[in-house]
This record gives C-alpha cells, sequence and structure tokens, in this order.
C-alpha cells in the first residue's frame, strides 16, 4: 500500500495545478453542501420550536374518532340499525379533573384545562371570526409558553379586567384595539359579552396571532352557555418529540381524541419531507458536480500514465492494485478538499448566521437560523469521498484493462 | 543432465478479427537455465510477440509455456502477474522507467511489489545492483538526469530486483549508441554467465553472434537456429 501511496503521490504533487482545482471543487461543494444544510435545518428547527413552543404538545377534547358503539352492539353479536335519534349530549369532558390527576400520574409533563369554543369579534365595524380559548391562568403556564409570549400586560391580568381577554399582536392592530380597550364578543347562540383587552401576545406564527384569544375559563364557558364545562385538556411534555406516542396512550386511556402536534400540522410538515427531499437531492447534485474536476483529473492522469501502466502491468504488478493508486490519487484530493470544505463550510454558516432578515408580516427583523451539527460535516464529507472515488474508478478501470503489449507495441 | 526455464510447445498466436492474422505459428523452443539465447528475425517476423508470450506478458492462442516446468496456459491474469513478478525480468526497447521517480525508486520497485523483503534489505539490494552496473552514484537521480545508456541500465537492474529465473530483453540496446550497446550486452551475457536465463531480441547480428543460440524466425516459424558448440557455430535449418 505504501508503494502505491507513494506512486499516487507523484503523480498528484507533479500536477499541482490540476490538483488545486480539484481540492477547491471537492471544497467548494463540501463547503456549500453544510451551509446549506445548516441554513436548511436551522430554518426547520426554528420555526418548529415556534410551532410547539406556541400550540399544546397534546390537545385533547371532547371528541371521539368513531361513532360511538351503540347499547345494542354490545349486547349482541349482529345488529341492523336505522335512524339512530340524535342524542342531546352536554358537551365537554367528563369528570376533567379525574382524568387530569390520573393523566399527571403518568404523562412526562402536565396537563390543563381549557374551553374552546369560536365566536365573533365586533369592534371598529369589524367582526373576525376568532377561535376563543378560556384558560386558568396559574395552570397554563405549566402547559404552554403564553406567559413569555406576553407582549402587553400578564396572564394574571385576566383576573383583573371585567371580561379580560388576551389578544394576539396582529389581531389588535387589524382591529386598532390596544390594552385596555373594549370589545364586544358574539357567541353562538347570540351571546354578547363586552370585554376589555388585558393584553396582548406575540407567538410568532401569524396564523395564531390572527385568529386567537385567551380569556379565563369562566368567560369562554360564559359564551359557549355551558357553565362549567372543559371540552379540551392541553397537555405538554418535557419531550416534544414524544407527543404522538403519549397521544395514543392518552386517547386509549380516555376514549376522547388527542392530537398530537404532529397531528395537527400534518400537512406542514409533510412539506417539510418533501422540501428536505428537494435540499438533499440539491445537496447530492452539488458534490456529485464537485467530484468531476476529480473525474477530470484522473482521466487525464490515466491517459498520460498509460505507458507506466503498461509497465507496471508488464513488471507484475495486479491490475487491481495499478487501479488503487489512481482511486488512492483521488482520495488525496477528496479528503485534502474535504478538510478545506469544512472549514470553508464553517466560515460560510457563520457568516450567514449575521445576516438578518426583515419580515414585513411581522414587521420583524430576524437573524437567519443556522444549525450546527458535527453530522453535517462527516455526512458531506463522507458522500464527496465516495463521488470522488466513483469519479476516479471509472477511468481508472478503463485505464489499467489496456493490454501492456498494446502500449509497449505503441511505444516502441 | 540440463534443467530447462523457459519452454514452448507448439506455441500459436493469432489476431482474430475481420482479417486474422497469425503471429506466431507453432513455435517449439526449449531454453536451459543459463543459457543466453538470442532471437532475431526481420521486421514483422513475430520475433517480439514471442518474446512477449514467452514472458508471459500476452497469451498464446494454442499451445502451451512451461516456466521452470510449470504450465501457464491455465493460469488467470492475476497468477501470470505473480509469475511475471518472480520469475521473469523484462528489458524493453525503451527503458521505461517511471519519469517521477530515482533509479533507486525504479529499482525497488518490483521489489516493493512483490513485499518480500523489509525496506532496508530492498535498498540494500538496489543499490548493490545499481553499484554493480556503474550505477552507485545515479541512484538518486531522475531518468531525465540519465543518459540512454544508464536509463538503459537502470531498466536492468530493475529487472534483476527480484531475482528472476529469466530475463527477457526486446531490443535492449535499439535505442543506444555503439558504446552503450557494447556496455548493455556485456550486461546480459554476464547475467547468463551466472546462471540466469536470457532471452533477447535484437537486430544486430554482431550481438546475436555472441549468444549460446541465435533463433531466426521468419513469418512466425523458426527458421534457422545457431548454436555456439565449444566456440564453433553450429546452423541447424528447421524448415
Amino acid at each position: 500500500m505504501k508503494l502505491l501511496f507513494n506512486i499516487a503521490w507523484t503523480h498528484v504533487s507533479a500536477r499541482v495545478r490540476q490538483t488545486l482545482v480539484g481540492m477547491a471543487g471537492v471544497a467548494m461543494g463540501v463547503g456549500f453542501t453544510i451551509m446549506m444544510a445548516g441554513l436548511m435545518q436551522g430554518s426547520q428547527i426554528d420555526f418548529l420550536r415556534q410551532l410547539v413552543d406556541t400550540m399544546p404538545h397534546i390537545t385533547v377534547d371532547d371528541e371521539r374518532r368513531s361513532v360511538p358503539t351503540q347499547p345494542a352492539e354490545q349486547e349482541y353479536a349482529a345488529v341492523q340499525m336505522a335512524d339512530i335519534a340524535n342524542v342531546g349530549k352536554r358537551p365537554g369532558i367528563k369528570y376533567p379533573e379525574s382524568v387530569m390527576s390520573s393523566l399527571r400520574s403518568w404523562i412526562p409533563g402536565d396537563v390543563a384545562p381549557s374551553v374552546t369554543t369560536s365566536a365573533i369579534i365586533d369592534h371598529g365595524g369589524a367582526r373576525i371570526g376568532i377561535t376563543l380559548t378560556g384558560i386558568d391562568p396559574r395552570r397554563e403556564v405549566q402547559v404552554s409558553k403564553l406567559a413569555a409570549q406576553m407582549r402587553e400586560g400578564k396572564l394574571d391580568d385576566l383576573s383583573r379586567a371585567p371580561n379580560g381577554i388576551i389578544v394576539g399582536e396582529a389581531l389588535a392592530e387589524k382591529l386598532g384595539v390596544k390594552t385596555g380597550n373594549t370589545v364586544l364578543l358574539v357567541g353562538g347562540q347570540d351571546t354578547r359579552l363586552n370585554s376589555t383587552v388585558a393584553g396582548l401576545f406575540r407567538s410568532g406564527l401569524k396564523r395564531v396571532d390572527e385568529s386567537q384569544i385567551y380569556s379565563l375559563a369562566g368567560t369562554a364557558q360564559l359564551m359557549m352557555g355551558q357553565s362549567g364545562v372543559v371540552n379540551q385538556l392541553r397537555l405538554r411534555l418535557n419531550d416534544p418529540m414524544s407527543a404522538q406516542k403519549v397521544a395514543a396512550q392518552v386517547e386509549a386511556q380516555t376514549g376522547y381524541k388527542s392530537v398530537s402536534w404532529q397531528e395537527a400540522n400534518a400537512d406542514l410538515l409533510s412539506t417539510f419531507t418533501v422540501r428536505d427531499f428537494i435540499v438533499l437531492t440539491v445537496m447530492g447534485a452539488m458534490l456529485l458536480t464537485s467530484s468531476f474536476a476529480t473525474y477530470n483529473i484522473i482521466s487525464t492522469i490515466t491517459h498520460e500514465k498509460r505507458q507506466d501502466i503498461a509497465i507496471m502491468k508488464s513488471l507484475g504488478m495486479r491490475e487491481y492494485a495499478v487501479r488503487r493508486i489512481f482511486i488512492i490519487e483521488s482520495i488525496i484530493i477528496g479528503v485534502v478538499g474535504i478538510l478545506f470544505g469544512w472549514i470553508l463550510g464553517y466560515l460560510l454558516c457563520y457568516g450567514w448566521s449575521k445576516i438578518t432578515i426583515f419580515n414585513p408580516l411581522t414587521g420583524t427583523t430576524v437573524p437567519l437560523q443556522i444549525y450546527y451539527s458535527a453530522m453535517h460535516y462527516v455526512v458531506a464529507g463522507g458522500i464527496s469521498l465516495l463521488c470522488c472515488a466513483g469519479a476516479a474508478y471509472f477511468p481508472a478501470r478503463k485505464a489499467t484493462r489496456v493490454h501492456p503489449v498494446d502500449i509497449i507495441r505503441g511505444a516502441s | 543432465m540440463t534443467e530447462v526455464a523457459l519452454q514452448a510447445v507448439e506455441l500459436v498466436r493469432r489476431i482474430e478479427g475481420v482479417v486474422s492474422h497469425t503471429l506466431v505459428n507453432g513455435i517449439d523452443l526449449a531454453v536451459n537455465k543459463g543459457e543466453f539465447v538470442a532471437i532475431t528475425g526481420p521486421s514483422g517476423s513475430g520475433k517480439s510477440s514471442l518474446l512477449y508470450l514467452l514472458g508471459l506478458l500476452d497469451a498464446p492462442s494454442e499451445g502451451e509455456i512451461m516456466i521452470c516446468g510449470q504450465p501457464t496456459s491455465k493460469l488467470s491474469e492475476t497468477e501470470r502477474a505473480d509469475v511475471r513478478l518472480t520469475k521473469c525480468g523484462f528489458v524493453f526497447q525503451f527503458h521505461f522507467l517511471l519519469p517521477e521517480f530515482t533509479s533507486l525508486d525504479n529499482v525497488l520497485l518490483p521489489m516493493r511489489a512483490a513485499g518480500r523483503m523489509t525496506e532496508g534489505e530492498m535498498r540494500e539490494r538496489g543499490l548493490a545492483l545499481l553499484g554493480s552496473l556503474g550505477l552507485g552514484e545515479h541512484a538518486n537521480k531522475r531518468p531525465n538526469q540519465l543518459s540512454g545508456g544508464q536509463r538503459q541500465r537502470v531498466a536492468i537492474a530493475r529487472a534483476l530486483a527480484n531475482r528472476p529465473e529469466i530475463i527477457v530483453a526486446d531490443e535492449p540496446t535499439g535505442a543506444l549508441d555503439t558504446a552503450s550497446t557494447e556496455q548493455v550486452f556485456s550486461i546480459l551475457r554476464d547475467i547468463a554467465d551466472q546462471g540466469q536465463t536470457v532471452v533477447v531480441v535484437t537486430h544486430d547480428p554482431a550481438l546475436a553472434a555472441r549468444a549460446d543460440r541465435r533463433i531466426h524466425i521468419v513469418d512466425g516459424k523458426i527458421a534457422e537456429i545457431t548454436e555456439r558448440g565449444g566456440g564453433e557455430l553450429v546452423c541447424e535449418m528447421v524448415s
């Protein structure tokens, strides 16, 4: 192997300019791939963090995924039913306190009750449909980041203001309301309630900030016309990524529809999968393209060294050993290129993290989120090395298949 | 009893194509250990083709080549490469040294490929070989720093590196001046005198006359064999 390395080294070191071009090609491919990976994953993680921070990790609603089993079906093996009468059941989760205490005993996190209903907010001639969530401020801090997302006022102000509500900044701007203003809430059964804006929040998700308002649970129950009802339990987990598994267990235990944040945002997450696929394809193409320079160099060297190949074979060196010389050359170019690519990638990531972008929708200036991961470096380096080895293999195989006699006769 | 180092039995080398062409046509030949054989013949007679077959650089279409009694026709390409590495040494008309390597590195190449000796032993043998061929002070020079004769002597040192049984040389003096030709031929003669078998293709009748046996090839067949027996030339017309 030392002999092969020596021969390979003499070949690449004798062509400094070509070798440097090859190394630069690999370095650019690896560097930009690392930057792209850091940027794409950084923005994705930032978005998911906002999503996870804004929403409860699991919501348990007073619904079931399928039609409840009828008593007759439980009694008999075969039943045919028609014209089943609608039974007006009181909405809400039955015995919410006992359900919550049962869940608290095993879930890795906390749970809080809430009352969710739709309403219309009527102010200054504008009527906007919103989701009103009634909360318990003392328990809410256990299950959401709402307290941290407050831009004006505090959660406790809900209790101090008459029929107090907390409104998203985007909605407040749309309505032209400020903290302390009074707005009219109109409920489903034409319930009308004058409410005071006790505070403003900003989650960072526009669709939430424009359509979500919070009140005390009692206020929301009043809007629903159902006093004492709790129609939603909101769970926050220590590990948000376990939400799907825990949601399934909660649903199995309670029978109520339990929706994890992943399920609630399945469409969004599926677009991430498509985006990831596109990004991986582009990055793979970048690395493959960068190895073309290596291919070019190895092709040139094998062409120039046909005579040497013939002589090495005639001396008794095996074909695969001679082939390995050119693969080693490619790996030398690849390894050095990858090392420079890692440095370039880090510098690009660092440089991009200093760039800030103004978001006209939120009116804020945010830095580009970069995710630094050793895995990006390892994967980009590994793929690049494989591409380099592959790029060398084919010209090397072709060159080493020549019959030494043909070359020697040609040279004589 | 004389030991046969190299034997060809009904050797045929044919190039198949639209028009088939026979380069070597049914040659039977046995070369004894320590014998110096010169192959002569006009251009295109098949003498180099025969040499490449004898040195296992090429594979025959028909027939058998035995090196030190070992049949080679059924060997794989890898096994043939191993035989070339250990039992045959090649010298070509042009030196064919690796240009980026020094003389010593070129001589070490077959030894390193064989991997039978330590680096120290290889260097010692490489320097000894170069020294014995008058190149001791050129060990660290690259081929482009040497004269034609010196390069060819380095090529001979490389051919001797693995102590092969047989040295195969294809017009080794074809590109040399008279003085270098004399020097190279004397070295090959010495090699044979020391017990290694030498088969050389040459156009030079004066040099061929100094071989133990001269085999004249015409149209891929042995036309004449001339032997130096007891200092006298004995000529046998084969066909």
